[in-house]
């Protein structure tokens, strides 16, 4: 029986307003809603003693602790690789408290990127990868994302139709959510088709949003997690992902770059869980750029390979759909805080509380980036 | 084009590839044990435990296997020079082993003076180098 299967629960989630602009630093930011979710769980701070978050975080444990008034930390861990990290945070402190090293766990992201600027645009030393891309021009994430796109798309016939499937399904959901920043703007195909390129194939409503929020959530034992005030969102399975030759983001180096990180992550989450594809009733998936979610639906197992643009076909993704993505807006249309207001999310799934509940979910599939060293989990009741 | 941040840094890992493109000679490192190809390149060989690479010259030769067009917001430098096309190519030697580079008509050619409408995936192309600085020949490809 493996160890950390049901062993953890998330039973707390709290979170800031999400905006262009917020006047918060990113440290209060991370604090409040920390504090939010420990409210959320009923847990006073003093008793927290473990912490996950990103590498890329600009606040540390040791201020974020001293600030919301942490007990003694027996257990801290950063995750890398950007929107790769969401999952794998959650998923190092149910895998600390199984091990017993720490009772009550907050995983959190904080960031400003609405206002913030955009990192590719900063001057930068060229590292490995950078060096074998930038200089002749393919300098954004979107660039690097498209690249695989544009050879998705002669491999396995997608079209931009498929592209606008994913972008107005997230939509629906974050219109049905009022704290969504898309909330009160309808996305319709001919907006879709209307709009301008950011990089050919993908156009601005392929890209995610630019936020300023953040997120957190708190982790404790399936045992300690009965005794607290919501129902617990028991982390059923979990797992990273780096194959073989696998390059962060220009994934262009290894045999086959249209199979991610995705299917490496979830051959190891699957063989932990009781439950396959057909037994999920609802996903939230990383969506930075839509064709992130083709690429996801086939790597996690809900179709087979270069079956995942005819998946959004139908309404698919959409509210009452076959598999109901991103449900309360997703990075595409709620906000864009590295994939953790997919986690809570899933929580609230896992509740029943979400804006666009699916009636009876017993589970929910929470991803972080493909095109990234990578990390899921499967939350269920 | 005055990007100086992005001309790519030369390091002992890296220096044969571009004293290659110096030289008018695409290069890659190979695994001394298993005569495997490799890019880009590393101090040791993934194809077997503690083999050594070496560097060999390719024929420059390969076929496009995707492309992109970006638009502003871009770098200034390359703002300027939007809409332009970057592409992978696939070698010849080794269809797995893909460059990052930019379809161009000519040695010397700008990279979007090409109609990126004209641009395909699999369309043969051969390698040219255009000269930045001293150190940095870049590679860039023609249709062949």
């Amino acid at each position: 029986m493996p160890a950390l299967k049901d062993a953890a629960a998330i039973v707390g989630i709290g979170e800031t307003a999400f905006a262009k602009r917020l006047e918060d630093s990113e440290k209060k930011l991370a604090c409040r809603a920390i504090l939010a979710a420990l409210d959320d769980a009923g847990i006073h701070p003093s008793e927290v003693d473990g912490f996950a978050s990103y590498t890329l975080e600009t606040t540390d444990e040791v201020e974020i602790a001293r600030t919301v008034g942490a007990g003694d930390v027996t257990f801290f861990s950063q995750v890398g690789y950007g929107g790769g990290a969401g999952p794998a945070t959650v998923g190092h402190l149910a895998l600390a408290v199984a091990a017993g090293q720490c009772r009550v766990g907050v995983a959190w992201r904080s960031r400003k990127r609405g206002s913030g600027g955009r990192p590719w645009a900063g001057a930068q030393q060229l590292s490995v990868p950078a060096q074998w891309t930038r200089p002749w021009g393919l300098l954004r994430p979107v660039d690097e994302i498209a690249m695989l796109t544009r050879r998705y798309m002669h491999e396995y016939g997608a079209t931009r139709e498929h592209l606008a499937n994913v972008a107005i399904a997230v939509r629906k959901m974050a219109n049905r959510n009022p704290r969504a920043l898309m909330h009160d703007r309808v996305l319709t195909r001919e907006d879709y088709m209307a709009a301008r390129w950011i990089s050919e194939p993908l156009c601005l409503f392929d890209n995610c949003l630019e936020t300023d929020g953040a997120l957190a959530c708190v982790v404790v034992s399936a045992e300690r997690a009965r005794d607290c005030r919501e129902p617990p969102a028991t982390i059923h399975a979990f797992a990273q992902g780096l194959p073989r030759q696998h390059q962060t983001m220009v994934n262009y180096w290894c045999e086959d770059p249209l199979r991610g990180p995705a299917w490496a992550c979830a051959e190891q989450l699957y063989r932990r869980s009781d439950l396959r594809p057909a037994d999920i009733p609802v996903a939230q998936i990383y969506d930075a750029f839509t064709p992130l979610v083709p690429l996801s639906l086939e790597g996690y197992g809900f179709c087979g390979r270069g079956e995942g643009a005819a998946f959004t076909e139908g309404g698919a993704l959409e509210p009452g759909g076959r598999l109901p993505i991103n449900t309360s807006g997703g990075g595409l249309s709620e906000a864009y805080v590295h994939g953790f207001n997919l986690i809570v999310e899933g929580v609230r799934q896992i509740r029943g509380t979400s804006v666009n509940q699916v009636e009876g979910a017993q589970a929910c599939l929470v991803t972080a980036g493909e095109g990234v060293p990578t990390s899921a989990m499967i939350l269920r009741r | 084009m005055s990007e100086a941040p992005l001309l790519p840094p030369i390091n002992e890992e890296n220096a044969p590839f571009w004293e290659g493109c110096r030289a008018g000679e695409l290069r890659v490192q190979r695994c001394r044990e298993t005569g495997r190809l490799f890019f880009p390149p590393r101090c040791l060989s993934p194809w077997a435990p503690h083999a050594e690479p070496e560097w060999t010259p390719l024929s420059g030769r390969g076929a496009i296997w995707s492309f992109v067009v970006p638009h502003p917001p871009l770098l200034p430098a390359w703002a300027a020079l939007a809409p332009y096309n970057v592409i992978v190519v696939a070698l010849d030697e080794d269809p797995t082993l893909r460059l990052v580079g930019n379809l161009v008509a000519r040695a010397g050619g700008a990279v979007n003076e090409l109609d990126p409408a004209a641009i395909r995936i699999g369309a043969p192309v051969r390698v040219v180098f255009e000269r930045l600085s001293d150190e940095i020949h870049l590679p860039r490809w023609v249709p062949a």
